[in-house]
């Protein structure tokens, strides 16, 4: 680990101008920034701890949907009543993944935020584009059983590991940031940025911009979802493929779908027009098929991943059998 | 009432200083003026050191010195000086020897500062340039290139027996296949470590995490030139080593050198992914041929194994003993080749071979019993034995059978239906499995002390290790019901380099070495015990020879006669105020050497396999052990847990991943090295049938360490072709085999 600075902020102004300085970041939970300084795959010489600003709670919105603050804890979000009853989708999403420990310090905002955990990013003695833009990436031609297969480049085929932002991404929250130019709102889907030829940005929040909250719509999918999380063990590992996927329906009838896949990209993975496919249609096996299908065109395997193309498939089918029958988890 | 303290399960009597924190383990001890050091690792597999400067690691303050190849102060090169006692044939591994590497993550500098924050920082300050040469690390590439050692470091192959090869191809029921898994690693809990002291007379102080501190302290002794006397360790507690310990590390070494140059304390604690740098259960691809008759008779079992080994030694580990162990069958040939790789040389890992091996022939058993259509334990139970086949020795006790029908009642086993595929709960597919398994039960020389206080305190002492395995409380156990002391009275130190002679706390032999040593030493105690109370007068005891006088609740008496007693601290008080002590160096007897002792053990597994997403959930799982006597029935439990716990990681979770681009194991931590979280671990239920053996050493004790894991891979992965019908003979078995 390489020295650095630190300072503990009391408000977003404060943070955002601390932040602006050469090498600095915020740190929230430390869960993942801490580990990645430890291996020197990231060295901020300024930290700026923001755990002190009141970004901690969750409210009502006037749309009638939720905000939930940025420094809340992912337990007592994933615990939070109004969570529960009306986003249980989210509360399953976040309780799939880490640990109870780990819940309790990692932050909401950091979960957005974390990185991918693909194993050349974390070995800094091997080429990685992502680390060190320019180098190479070795797992195209390594080992990439836990990597992408959706929406890759030739320069880096990494994940989002993220089980929180799947449920996130299905129920179209709004993440909402603050910089120097004031605030904005970026639509889930397009906070997360696929690898193309600049792997190193994750998401299209600039380096001076704070995440303040997550906003989630009023509809909350309550009554038919499923996070369903594929994994080489039963807690304490990363998705292989997870499925969030939430049903709107009238007697057999799909009024509404979503459908988020985790563990297969850069991003949680959308197709709306593949969900607008089920509107209207009844929640039959086969109708569930084609839409996996769609989910999974252009989808490509790099060896050690390739099962995971037809894995994702039958995740989908299950996660919205399981919907449907009103099984929220695997 | 003589308390009879063994077979009754004890508290560990170390557990109160474990969970206070007051046990220290190496890392831990409070030394002053302590210098911390940190290691550098390579980034490449082969090749050499074209340029290391450290000038910049140099130059920050606090920085006292970066040893490397080019500075390391010329030792003595011979190969001799750096083999230890569990080294394979070959030329070992020397830290800082040469601009050379061997392997990836070769350490190549030590780093020593005032703080460790600050030997860390440095360290990344370090700049290598290589010169690379094309490495092999592909196991499977290579395997046309193995290779019979000139020396097995384990015992060689056992020779062929009848002819395999003819009765296979006579034989109306064969199989032939290949059974592999890649690397493991061990990963205890407790990373490696060491702190080494110089004195200013020239003798050196070292704690060590290690499976034997005599093996550290010898090592130490060769490759440093100073007289062993002067060489002191300490090992008190270890977290775990599970094999990784029987080695001293280059972390001890490294801590050494820099104490010595530096004539300062220097502790070096290697790091999570650093535990990847060295020893690891080998990859291995093992073929088996077997013939039998339509009736489900064996007649020819070929078991030709293919191990991973170094370019520097040869590593090797019994994987091919098996069928003549654990089944009768007249024409069988075995063989183990090795396949020299650019690693690390592999390392013992918790019962290594009878892991290996046992996975790769249970499950051929299995697929065999399937052809002949019968049930996989009536299959095994046809090809029963009751000789060691490999030493034509008869077992010294055997009571699988008890085995397997406690197992298969515990289990529910009568109700299986032979087809896989045949039990199914919505989409969950159910499969039973079984497999068993065998672990050789041997005594060596263990040499012990025993120091009775004129206070009538007890303590007795041996050099060996207790790595989590409870060796501090069954010692205690053994101890005080031999004297016939209350256990509180009752002491054992061990992880002392200074006490009596040990074995390596590995093999599962500590129990059965070093208790020998204790229960025997008491006994000699108890003679001197009955001269003094000769010589003092007492009356009752003027003629009594040792072998009649008996020791319990503090007293001795005649073992004719109990009421004819005397208080232990009476005849103390006339000792002058000496304590009395006796020594022993306990051997195995003689009578031994005409048969073979194993512990045994059957394992039932169900499983539940998604029929479309392939995930495997290990739902039951019985074991049941014939160990001989347990002495502790408690730990011992603990014991078979553990096996249990990492038998399905074998099966389901454990592998290293050798990147072959880079050569390098590329999963090095824990969280993309996976081990069993208790999510993945069902109820378990360990049963220990009742086995007397007045054989295989005085009291009666198998040891347990190991037979708890050799049989729970197979009984797993042939419950998974219950349940899919599918077959995989390739471990860990993961959801993407099973889709
Ligand atoms: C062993 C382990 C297992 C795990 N398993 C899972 C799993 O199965 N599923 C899963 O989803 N996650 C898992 N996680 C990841 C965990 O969820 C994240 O580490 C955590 O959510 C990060 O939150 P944090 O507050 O600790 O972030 P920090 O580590 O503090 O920060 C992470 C990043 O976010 C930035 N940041 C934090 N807050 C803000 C903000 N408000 N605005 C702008 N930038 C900010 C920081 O600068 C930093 O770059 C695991 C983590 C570990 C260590
Ligand atoms: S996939 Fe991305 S993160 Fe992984 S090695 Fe390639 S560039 Fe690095």
């Amino acid at each position: 680990m390489r020295p650095f600075t630190f300072t503990q902020v009391q408000d977003v102004d404060t943070a955002v101008q601390e932040v602006s300085a050469e090498g600095a970041k915020f740190i929230a939970g430390g869960t993942n920034l801490l580990d990645l300084m430890k291996i020197d795959v990231m060295s901020p010489s300024h930290l700026v701890d923001i755990t002190k600003i009141a970004l901690n709670t969750i409210e009502e919105t006037e749309e009638g949907g939720l905000r939930l603050g940025a420094l809340v804890t992912n337990a007592d979000t994933a615990y939070h009543e109004l969570v529960e009853s009306r986003y249980p989708l989210l509360s399953h999403a976040i309780l799939a993944g880490a640990t109870a420990q780990l819940r309790n310090m990692a932050t909401n905002g950091g979960n957005l935020l974390q990185r991918t955990r693909c194993y050349y990013f974390y070995d800094t003695q091997t080429p990685c584009n992502k680390r060190e833009p320019g180098s190479g990436c070795s797992a195209i031609k390594g080992y990439n059983r836990d990597l992408a297969i959706l929406g890759t480049s030739e320069h880096c085929i990494a994940t989002h590991p993220s089980d929180m932002c799947v449920a996130l991404a299905a129920l179209e929250a709004t993440v909402r940031v603050k910089g120097p130019q004031g605030e904005r709102t970026i639509p889930f889907a397009e906070f997360h940025r696929l690898p193309g030829d600049t792997p190193h940005l994750d998401s299209n929040l600039q380096p001076d911009e704070i995440i303040t909250a997550i906003d989630l719509p009023a509809q909350g999918f309550a009554q038919h979802y499923t996070y369903l999380k594929l994994r080489d063990r039963a807690s304490y590992a990363f998705a292989l493929v997870s499925v969030a996927a939430a049903l709107d329906l009238e007697g057999s009838t799909i009024k509404k779908a979503r459908i988020a896949l985790g563990g297969v990209a850069h991003k949680p993975w959308r197709v709306p027009e593949a969900e607008a496919f089920l509107q209207g249609k009844e929640v039959t096996t086969e109708n569930f098929r084609r839409v996996a299908e769609a989910y999974l065109l252009g989808a490509k395997g790099y060896g050690d991943n390739t099962f995971k193309v037809e894995l994702a498939k039958r995740a989908i089918v299950r996660a919205l059998e399981q919907a449907t029958k009103m099984e929220p988890t695997s | 009432m003589k308390e009879n303290y063994t077979g009754k399960p004890a508290n560990r009597v170390d557990g109160h200083a474990k969970v206070t924190g007051t046990a220290k383990y190496a890392a831990e001890f409070d030394v002053p003026n302590l210098a911390h050091g940190v290691v550098v690792n390579s980034a490449i597999a082969k090749g050499r050191i074209k340029s290391i400067d450290t000038s910049e690691a140099l130059a920050l303050e606090g920085v006292l010195e970066v040893f490397t190849h080019e500075n390391r102060p010329g030792y003595t090169w011979l190969d001799k000086h750096y083999q230890d006692e569990d080294s394979p044939p070959g030329s070992p591994f020397r830290p800082l020897n040469s601009d050379k590497i061997l392997f990836s993550m070769q350490p190549i500098a030590l780093v020593v500062a005032e703080t460790f924050e600050l030997a860390r920082y440095a360290a990344l300050l370090v700049k290598v340039e290589y010169e690379r040469e094309p490495h092999s690390t592909d196991f499977e590439a290579n395997i046309s290139n193995a290779y019979k050692p000139k020396k097995y470091k384990s015992t060689p192959p056992p020779d062929p027996r009848g002819d395999a090869e003819q009765a296979f191809a006579a034989a109306e029921l064969q199989l032939e296949e290949v059974y592999s898994h890649t690397a493991q690693h061990h990963n205890p809990m407790e990373m490696h470590a060491s702190i080494a002291i110089w004195q200013e007379d020239g003798s050196l102080i070292i704690y060590d995490k290690i499976q034997g501190v005599q093996n550290s302290q010898e090592y130490i002794s060769n490759a440093f030139g100073v007289p062993k006397e002067k060489v002191q360790v300490y090992s008190p507690f270890v977290g775990g080593a599970f094999g990784s310990g029987l080695r001293p590390q280059y972390q001890l070494f490294l801590a050494v050198l820099a104490a010595r140059e530096l004539k300062r304390p220097v502790k070096v604690v290697l790091t999570r992914q650093q535990m990847f740098s060295f020893g690891h259960r080998p990859t291995t691809a093992q073929r088996i041929a077997m013939g039998a008759s339509p009736d489900g008779k064996l007649q020819a079992i070929q078991h030709n194994a293919f191990g991973e080994t170094s370019t520097f030694e040869d590593y090797n580990e019994d994987v091919v003993i098996w069928p003549g162990v654990l089944y009768h069958c007249d024409n069988v040939q075995v063989s183990h080749q090795l396949v020299s790789l650019d690693v690390y040389t592999p390392l013992d890992m918790r019962a290594p071979g009878g892991t290996t091996g046992t996975f790769a022939l249970e499950i051929a058993i299995d697929e065999m019993a399937y052809k002949a259509g019968l049930d996989p334990m009536e299959f095994r139970l046809k090809n029963y034995t009751d000789t060691d086949l490999n030493e034509g020795k008869p077992f010294s006790s055997k009571e699988l059978k008890e085995c397997y029908r406690q197992g298969a009642e515990r289990f529910g086993w009568a109700n299986r239906k032979m087809e896989p595929r045949s039990m199914k709960k919505g989409h969950q597919l159910i499969g039973w499995g079984m497999a068993h398994g065998g672990w050789e039960a041997k005594q060596k020389e263990a040499a012990a002390k025993a120091v009775l206080s004129p206070e009538g305190k007890l303590e007795v002492s041996c050099a060996t290790a207790d790595i989590g395995t409870g060796t501090y409380t069954v010692m205690t156990q053994i101890a005080a019901e031999t004297m016939g002391l209350p256990i509180e009275d009752v002491s054992f130190k061990l992880g002392d380099s200074s006490l009596p002679k040990s074995p390596l706390e590995g093999g599962s032999w500590t129990v059965s070495s070093v208790g020998s040593a204790v229960k025997q030493v008491c006994e000699k105690l108890q003679e001197e015990f009955l001269k003094v109370a000769q010589k003092s007068g007492h009356e009752i005891f003027k003629d009594a020879k040792p072998e009649e006088v008996s020791f319990a609740n503090g007293r001795m008496f005649l073992s004719q006669a109990p009421a004819q007693s005397v208080l232990l601290l009476e005849v103390l008080a006339l000792n002058e105020g000496k304590p009395l002590e006796a020594k022993v160096s306990a051997k195995p007897a003689k009578e031994q050497q005409k048969y073979s002792s194993y512990s045994h053990s059957a394992t039932f597994a169900e499983v539940q396999v998604d029929e479309d997403l392939g995930t495997v959930k290990v739902t039951r799982l019985v074991s049941a052990i014939a160990g001989g006597k347990i002495i502790n029935p408690k730990t011992a439990r603990s014991q078979i847990l553990g096996g249990t716990v990492w038998g399905i990681g074998c099966a389901l979770e454990e592998h290293t991943v050798m990147d072959n681009h880079l050569g390098r194991f590329i999963n090095h931590d824990l969280d993309k090295y996976h081990l069993p979280v208790n999510a993945d671990i069902p109820e378990t239920d360990v049963i220990f049938v009742e086995e007397k053996d007045e054989i295989v050493n005085p009291l009666g004790a198998k040891g347990l360490g190991e037979i708890g894991i050799v049989s729970v891979a197979p009984a797993i992965a042939n419950a998974v072709f219950h349940a899919t019908g599918k077959r995989i003979r390739r471990l860990p078995i993961t959801l993407d085999m099973l889709m």
